[in-house]
């Protein structure tokens, strides 16, 4: 699968990339991260020369709100355990990350600090696993429960998403907030129907990896700690996706960035600035140029991480 | 190597140096400066006026209570220089003794004026103090809505009025937590509480929230670890809000909020309660205490609090996952305040504790709505990479 990841659009790239691309066709477009303001995609719809397809997914999910009222009753439910359960997550993971930080801090022999440093980054390590196959089994159960293809409202919905799909050349995910996107992405089994190429920017990007971790260490209650969320699309893996870098993470801090970088390994943390283009395909592979989080905490090139 | 410090002088003693300045000099010297005159640490408060004497009067820990303000040789024009740490909001007033009579004004020279239900102050904003731009009405924020409803409570023996707080686009399919708060109205009034929320809400710094002011009627028994009110709260409110409004219905998504006896009130009430409020959000508690002896310094009103608070730090208990404990470093409350923080963290409950350099006031707990509600109830920025 070839996608090209973007940075933030504020300064729009997308459409000179779509021009290197040349898909041959109408290209279908996701802007579900806008949530109300999903169909606010003028500006995009010029910037893909008005040959786009939108196909509003959170307009659909919506719609299975009013209309299978059951399961949206229990989706809620599942947002409640999801929510419970993400909490306890990042009470343990503050007491295990601190513990990292505080080892890292400790003045003594290098070598014992660097054995201790290593052991405690594997606790969190096991901790952010635990806590993606937790979600994931929750996810599992609840979908064997009230399995979507079972649901008229659901299924019809599918099935016009995949015709579109079908139809159309490549695929536009824009960001905005990357749990509604990958909520509706595994609702409406967009992976089923996934054309390439796909293009997808900031939470668009995050949502078609296997791991989303959530960053903001300029939050206003101060600096948060990376939590991993749950799965995306997976059509990428590997990669941990990091748009706004610059804005959102403590990028000078070298050593939290190093303990940053030496959790998710071998995993490659990118950074996806204004005008950033990343060219990959499913495995993870980059081109080296690509601007990465190395282990030293530093932001270098992929070839001399 | 440097030069040698350039010592500006401060405009005050340039004036000085005009013996004796023509009323005129004076006249064009207040029309020149913001009064106070903030020169750097140093703020420079003025009366213009005849009199016996003017003192300047405030409630800041640290400074005199009454501090003379000296009178320009030869003029009707009267001075006092004081250095305000860097940040600082000082709340004062003026006294002016005249013929026998003293009067306690707000500085005429100052448009600055703090607000509360006591009435008025003037208030100095000190070198790197700013009003944060979250306060103020923003445009492009949508505003929620407020309603007000009546409970009518078995507990306090009367129908209590509660005003709602709305998060704009309220979803009946979503679920939202709720958020109480003690004093309501003087929050609403005096705190910008409606402007915050919007503001918060809509950048995205804190959770889409529906908050319940409530209001006192015997303020200083409903707030004073009342039973009654801890079962009005409980057993009343909660079960009418979470059956009429999508609310979480989780402790989590609970959380109560006070300042001053509010605080005491939303303490005692989770002390009462424990497994129902997961949060709090306490503001320059009356957390008064002793730790020998009975004099408290509170007087009658606060026997029982100090009773309570006695009792809680004796045996530490937890009452709830998360506290926000906030205070200002110039208010007689922030020993009692400090001291809280070991207490409330050795009943094991995750505490985040904030001071400023602020007073006893409620602009000081519109400055610290901010930290405290994004702690307790975080928007969902993590979730948006635009």
């Amino acid at each position: 699968m070839r996608v090209t990841l973007l940075g933030p659009q504020r300064r729009p790239t997308v459409d000179a990339v779509m021009r290197s691309l040349r898909p041959g066709g109408p290209v279908a477009t996701i802007t579900a991260g806008w949530r109300d303001g999903e169909a606010g995609d003028d500006e995009l719809g010029r910037l893909l020369g008005f040959r786009s397809v939108n196909l509003r997914l959170y307009r659909r999910w919506l719609d299975v709100q009013e209309r299978d009222r059951d399961f949206a009753a229990a989706e809620r439910r599942l947002r409640g355990v999801i929510e419970e359960v993400q909490e306890i997550y990042l009470l343990r993971l503050d007491y295990a990350l601190r513990a990292v930080y505080a080892v890292q801090r400790r003045s003594g022999e290098d070598w014992l600090r660097a054995a201790a440093l290593a052991e405690a980054i594997g606790a969190v390590r096991e901790l952010d696993a635990a806590h993606l196959r937790r979600v994931s089994d929750i996810r599992g159960e609840f979908y064997q429960a009230w399995p979507p293809h079972d649901r008229p409202v659901i299924a019809g919905h599918r099935a016009e998403v995949s015709q579109v799909l079908g139809e159309t050349a490549a695929l536009v995910v824009a960001g905005g907030h990357v749990g509604v996107l990958a909520d509706v992405l595994h609702l409406f089994n967009v992976a089923a129907a996934l054309r390439s190429p796909v293009i997808a920017w900031s939470a668009g990007a995050m949502a078609l990896t296997d791991r989303i971790v959530l960053f903001h260490d300029r939050a206003p209650q101060g600096p948060g700690h990376p939590e991993v969320y749950g799965s995306g699309l997976s059509v990428l893996r590997n990669l941990v996706l990091l748009p706004h870098a610059r804005a959102r993470m403590l990028l000078d801090d070298a050593p939290r960035m190093a303990i940053f970088a030496r959790r998710f390994a071998p995993a490659r943390c990118i950074l996806l600035e204004n005008g950033t283009r990343v060219d990959t395909d499913g495995d993870g592979s980059c081109p080296p140029d690509t601007r990465v989080l190395a282990e030293d905490g530093r932001v270098t090139s992929l070839e001399a991480a | 190597m440097t030069g040698p410090a350039v010592s500006r002088k401060l405009a005050i003693n340039r004036l000085r140096e005009r013996r004796p300045p023509e009323p005129a000099v004076i006249d064009r010297f207040l029309a020149r400066h913001d009064v106070p005159i903030i020169e750097g640490a140093r703020c420079t408060f003025l009366y213009r006026g005849g009199a016996d004497e003017v003192r300047l009067v405030h409630r800041a820990v640290g400074l005199p209570e009454h501090i003379p303000l000296r009178q320009l040789y030869g003029t009707d024009l009267w001075y006092v220089v004081l250095e305000l740490p860097e940040g600082s909001r000082f709340e004062y007033q003026l006294e002016v003794a005249r013929g026998g009579q003293r009067e306690r004004i707000n500085d005429p020279l100052n448009p600055r004026l703090a607000h509360s239900p006591l009435g008025s102050s003037s208030v100095c904003y000190a070198r790197g103090y700013e009003v944060p731009e979250w306060t103020r009405p923003d445009p492009d924020s949508r505003p929620g809505s407020l309603i007000d409803i009546r409970v009518p409570s078995r507990a306090l023996r009367r129908d209590c009025a509660v005003t709602l707080y709305l998060p704009a686009r309220l979803l009946r399919t979503a679920r939202y937590p709720l958020l109480v708060v003690h004093d309501g109205s003087d929050y609403l009034k005096y705190a910008s509480a409606k402007t915050v929320l919007d503001n918060l809400i809509h950048r995205l710094d804190v959770a889409e929230t529906i908050v319940a002011f409530v209001s006192p009627g015997d303020r200083l028994a409903e707030y004073a670890n009342s039973a009654a009110h801890a079962r009005y709260l409980t057993a009343e409110l909660l079960p009418r809000l979470e059956a009429e409004f999508p609310l979480t219905g989780t402790p989590s998504g609970r959380c109560l909020m006070g300042a001053s006896f509010g605080a005491v009130a939303a303490l005692s009430t989770a002390f009462r309660y424990p497994q129902v409020y997961g949060s709090l959000l306490l503001q320059s508690g009356s957390f008064v205490f002793t730790d020998i002896g009975h004099d408290h310094g509170g007087g009658p009103a606060f026997e029982p609090v100090v009773k309570f608070v006695n009792r809680y730090r004796a045996a530490p208990r937890w009452v709830a996952d998360r506290v926000f404990v906030s205070c200002g470093v110039y208010e007689p409350l922030i020993i009692r305040n400090r001291s809280m923080v070991p207490t409330f963290e050795a009943a094991g409950m995750d505490v985040r504790y904030v001071e400023a350099r602020d007073g006893h006031s409620w602009e000081n707990w519109r400055d610290r709505l901010r930290e405290g509600l994004s702690w307790i109830f975080p928007g969902p920025q993590k979730f948006f990479y635009e």
